[in-house]
């Protein structure tokens, strides 16, 4: 009983960190054979893919950065933010790829804006003939990206803050005649940063090299790098295997190169913010505007996602809706019947992958958690980065890679599928509870022992029951990840099982707008069902219990 | 075979620099009480006679209960109890249920037995209630039960009266005390309170 437990963390992170090990040296081996890196030069779309992947990632990481500070720095204590932090759950929990899709139907040419504009202001009567959607300087990827991470950083941000006494902080500096921002920037931020560095990797890295948000919204002749090695990594003919391979090595070294810089920009900031505070530059006149601007990109941001998806599941329900109408003018279910079994099928696919890795990987982040408890053990700072590493090593440069090693082995798609979800869902569960685990009033337990509890009892009848809250959120933040794998699904399964995800964006380049709207609209209600239910079964459970309310 | 609590020749170090140094006998019904300032190592003597003390602390001396030597037990196998500031009580189960959690596996009647502590201690009824719906004097004197209950041979209290106010606390030191000293229990009490050691009437030691 004890020992299994005792390796419970070591276990854990090798069925993290070996995937990802294993994966990236089985992608990368076939770059090194004759005529590989030759046939990734001869590609003419080579220099503009390379600088996409460059300017996607890094724009939409340093807009959604930026954006995440405003909001903390002017924002906090306003209503708009408390506002912002409800919405930051359902947000952060809607997938990648419906994001992707809802933003696309927003901004399309026949899309809501243009036709809430049509034609009383533009005079259109019909699409107009221009590339707002995968425009070829990928701004639309640009936005997305920025509109999908914003949450992701803000959330991360805001469970750091109480780390870094930023209240206080502020005060202080206020009270020494530092405006907000000023306050912020030059006293809560530094400490803020420190923790925020590796979420700020894993968005940079995810940037530059996502697959289904580069589909969906990204340029296309030639799309982003990523893309294109995906395609070369799923074509039928083993012709372009080296150059794929080439491709992904590329893309591993854009990604390091990106994440240098991005380190030197670091300490510039640094440099730039002691000098600020050296020189005492306290800049209230600063204030006012950076209010004013956090909340107008945060809401026109978190509107377009919102209204986005509005747009997904309005058009899955949509009859008869011509442009530039900017509602059907009938309403029908005869997109949902006549997919029916499709849909059933790609639901049942998406539910039984995400319940079980789910399922398996908040199981080991519990026995992390115990282990490191019983055992006293401390987390090293390597054990953290290791945590981090398949959320920062791009995914297109192991994924190919751990399917090729999955066939070897002999793997069928399904445990080979659920592995690769493995390696992602259990980063964010045990990030997810980590902070509620190690919060739990150290006193309890040797209280409980002192009545007679066994450990196993302490466990199970006192640590377990009372942080069921934190443990649901963090089953459905697992369960979120999982349903929105696309890249995972598609190569590990070889294409053989069939997700919400996976469908989804694969019917996103067709013109199926009605159908798109209700794979994505699946998509996203089974994540917030998951965690409609973290919040409604604890409540409903403990209704009599007010020490037990968050 | 003595009864009562032996801290023989107890000392804490803390990366080599002796934090606590305690020899004392506490008889069946006596009680110690530990003065000293926060942070001088009171709470940590505590950790250790339960058994659950920080690898940060290294501890020497034997702790004997009742003629047993129980340095070497796992805190569960001790019976020895303990009562924080705090009465902390589980937030997820009803009073009785927090009764329930410290009662032996083996005993009968455990509702019984848990309803005729409550009235013993004049709690009758509150059985089915939520604990953070009681007041402050109600929850300390839930977790003494609580603590009584799973029928410990010494009782440790780490300022357990701290968070109450002044009328209250008089009334629930007293009531601590009486039922320690009617269940012939060994005492242990840690306090920067005078007022503690006063009332308790017994032996001051200072942690060092």
């Amino acid at each position: 009983m004890i020992q299994p437990l005792r390796a419970a963390p070591a276990v854990t992170l090798v069925l993290m960190a070996l995937p990802v090990a294993a994966g990236l040296a089985a992608t990368l081996v076939p770059a090194a054979a004759p005529g590989a890196l030759a046939g990734l030069l001869a590609w003419p779309g080579l220099p503009r893919a390379v600088t996409l992947s460059l300017t996607t990632g890094l724009a939409s990481t340093a807009l959604a950065l930026a954006l995440t500070l405003l909001i903390l720095a002017a924002l906090r204590g306003t209503p708009a933010f408390r506002l912002l932090v409800r919405l930051l759950s359902p947000l952060l929990s809607v997938p990648h790829a419906a994001a992707a899709l809802g933003l696309a139907f927003l901004i399309a040419p026949s899309g809501w804006i243009a036709r809430a504009l049509s034609p009383w202001a533009t005079g259109w009567s019909q699409p107009p003939d221009l590339m707002i959607l995968n425009d070829p300087a990928g701004i639309a990827l640009i936005l997305g990206l920025t509109a999908k991470e914003l949450p992701f950083l803000l959330l991360m941000a805001l469970s750091a803050l109480p780390q870094t006494d930023a209240a206080n902080r502020i005060t202080l500096a206020q009270t020494l005649g530092y405006g907000r921002t000023a306050a912020f920037a030059l006293t809560v931020l530094p400490a803020l940063y420190r923790q925020l560095r590796l979420p700020v990797y894993a968005v940079l890295a995810y940037g530059m090299t996502s697959v289904e948000m580069g589909l969906i919204l990204g340029p296309d002749l030639p799309p982003p790098l990523a893309v294109q090695v995906a395609d070369w990594m799923t074509e039928a003919s083993l012709t372009r295997q080296g150059t794929a391979a080439a491709g992904a090595a590329l893309q591993l070294l854009l990604v390091l190169a990106a994440l240098a810089l991005w380190r030197g920009l670091e300490a510039a900031t640094r440099a730039a913010l002691v000098r600020a505070a050296t020189a005492g530059l306290r800049l209230p006149a600063l204030d006012a505007p950076a209010r004013a601007l956090a909340l107008t990109l945060a809401a026109l941001l978190a509107g377009a996602l919102l209204a986005g998806l509005a747009g997904l599941a309005l058009w899955s329900f949509a009859g008869l809706w011509s442009f530039p109408d900017a509602l059907p003018e009938t309403l029908s279910l005869s997109t949902w019947t006549r997919a029916a079994a499709s849909l059933a099928q790609a639901t049942g696919q998406t539910l039984f992958l995400a319940l079980s890795s789910a399922a398996l990987a908040l199981a080991l982040t519990i026995a992390c958690l115990e282990a490191e408890h019983r055992f006293r053990l401390r987390p090293a700072a390597p054990a953290l980065w290791l945590l981090w590493l398949p959320l920062i090593v791009p995914q297109i440069t192991f994924l190919p890679g751990l399917h090729r090693l999955a066939l070897t082995l002999g793997l069928p798609p399904f445990p080979a599928t659920f592995a690769a979800h493995l390696v992602f869902v259990l980063p964010y569960a045990f990030l997810s509870l980590a902070p509620a685990w190690r919060a739990f009033d150290p006193r309890f337990i040797p209280l409980a022992a002192s009545l007679g509890a066994t450990p196993t009892r302490a466990l199970w009848a006192l640590r377990l029951p009372i942080l069921l809250r934190p443990l649901l959120t963090a089953f459905a933040v697992a369960f979120a990840v999982s349903v929105g794998q696309y890249l995972a699904t598609l190569l590990l399964s070889g294409g053989r099982i069939a997700t919400l995800t996976t469908e989804a964006v694969a019917l996103s380049s067709g013109g199926n707008r009605r159908l798109i709207g209700a794979y994505a609209l699946l998509q996203m209600a089974l994540p917030a069902l998951a965690f409609a239910l973290a919040l409604a079964l604890p409540a409903l459970l403990f209704r009599n219990r007010k020490g037990m309310a968050a | 075979m003595t009864a009562g609590l032996t801290l023989d020749h107890i000392q804490i170090d803390r990366a080599g620099r002796p934090l606590v140094r305690v020899d004392a006998h506490v008889a069946p019904g006596e009680v110690l009480t530990v003065m000293g300032p926060s942070g001088s190592g009171k709470s940590t003597l505590l950790a250790a006679i339960i058994g659950s003390l920080d690898p940060a602390f290294t501890c020497r001396g034997r702790i004997w209960l009742d003629g047993r030597d129980v340095t070497a037990l796992p805190t569960r196998e001790r019976r020895i109890g303990i009562l924080f500031q705090d009465a902390l009580l589980f937030p997820h189960l009803s009073v009785a249920g927090n009764l329930a959690f410290a009662l032996p596996r083996g005993v009968s009647d455990r509702a019984g037995r848990i309803a005729a502590a409550l009235a013993q201690a004049g709690l009758d009824g509150i059985g089915p209630r939520d604990p953070a719906t009681l007041s402050g004097g109600e929850r300390a004197r839930v977790a003494l039960l609580r603590t009584l209950l799973a029928e410990p041979k010494a009782l440790l209290l780490d300022e357990p009266f701290s968070r109450l106010d002044a009328d209250r606390r008089a009334q629930i030191r007293a009531f601590t005390f009486d039922i320690a000293r009617a269940n012939h229990l060994p005492v242990v009490l840690v306090s920067h309170d005078p007022d503690d050691a006063n009332v308790s009437g017994m032996r001051t030691i200072s942690p060092i």
